[in-house]
């Protein structure tokens, strides 16, 4: 039963992901998370500032759920599931992350450097997951979609936006990690 | 029924996001460094299966267990939105480690920071709504 503690390989990951899709189209709705942040947003009040917001709320109410079940997930596989959390990821990537400052590289499921709960008394740390959530919820609900909508919804429907969003994702990525890392952590 | 459907679909959707290792920062990074084939073969592997799944139910004309039929709608056909939208979510995703499906799943996993980052995208889609008429799309 040992197993069951490990982590899941990306074949068993990538059939469920689709296999959570399917599951969403047989209930008559689609794959996508992102636009749970827009519903968020006219919950608290945005539909008042904006026409983007003014939206029957409720009817995306089914999503929230999933979203719940996502958090239910996280605390089930977290909790029963998982003996060490630690992410097993290429010694090289540990010792080049380790080098830009990450000491909990290898050894840890988020780094402990921008997220440990001891982090929210600092402000570096506090500040740039600020800006990364700001501009994934920014540059998702411009893009019309993220990972879940872009990247597995789209492209298995063969949309070519689809293609062109996912590049602009890797590209973004690309850009923060290879040119922006070595300024911010150093 | 239909919410309780909902509810343990998202649940086996952040237990798979927990234990494929999608929600950490780390793999996030590895990725981008195109040091492990892991996150590749995720995202290969579902849409692989995806296209699968989307051309059967389109030619089998496969209904809902509710008896509706499945319509896939189009994306609008435009370049700039997805450029320069996907371009600014990836800057993102690379810092912050987290897309918006594996952000929730990680307060699950009791990681009480990362509702910094979740308010945070909140903020972001509000701020895009706010100024949506004046971006080029």
């Amino acid at each position: 039963m040992e197993w069951i503690y490990e982590p899941w390989p990306w074949y068993v990951s990538g059939a469920a992901i689709a296999f959570v899709m399917l599951l969403l189209l047989l209930v008559g709705k689609n794959f996508g998370m992102s636009s749970n942040l827009r519903t968020l947003c006219t919950i608290c009040g945005a539909d008042k500032q904006s026409e983007f917001f003014k939206f029957d709320w409720k009817s995306q109410k089914w999503n929230l759920i999933v979203v719940a079940g996502a958090i239910i997930g996280g605390f089930l596989a977290s909790t029963f599931l998982t003996a060490d959390a630690a992410v097993h990821i290429n010694p090289n990537t540990v010792q080049e992350l380790q080098g830009l400052g990450f000491e909990s590289a290898g050894a840890a499921y988020l780094p402990t450097e921008l997220y440990a709960t001891e982090s929210l008394t600092n402000w570096k740390s506090i500040g740039l997951i600020a800006l990364g959530g700001f501009l994934v919820g920014f540059g998702a609900r411009y893009a019309g979609g993220c990972t879940s909508g872009h990247a597995i919804s789209g492209l298995s429907n063969l949309q070519w936006p689809s293609l062109v969003a996912v590049i602009g994702f890797f590209a973004g990525g690309m850009i923060m990690i290879y040119l922006l890392f070595p300024l911010i952590f150093s | 029924m239909r919410s309780l459907s909902y509810l343990l679909i998202g649940i086996l959707f952040g237990i798979t996001m927990f234990k494929s290792e999608a929600a950490s920062w780390f793999r996030i990074y590895e990725m981008f460094k195109f040091d492990a084939f892991h996150m590749y073969g995720i995202i290969g592997t579902a849409v692989g299966l995806g296209v699968i799944i989307v051309a059967a139910i389109k030619r089998f004309k496969i209904k809902s267990f509710y008896g509706e039929p499945i319509v896939f709608e189009p994306k609008d056909k435009s370049i700039p939105r997805y450029a320069i939208g996907g371009l600014l979510f990836g800057l993102g995703w690379g810092l912050a480690g987290a897309c918006p499906g594996p952000m929730f799943t990680l307060v699950g996993a009791g990681y009480v920071s990362i509702l910094v980052v979740i308010v945070a995208a909140i903020l972001g889609t509000f701020v895009y709504g706010l100024l949506r008429d004046k971006l080029p799309h």
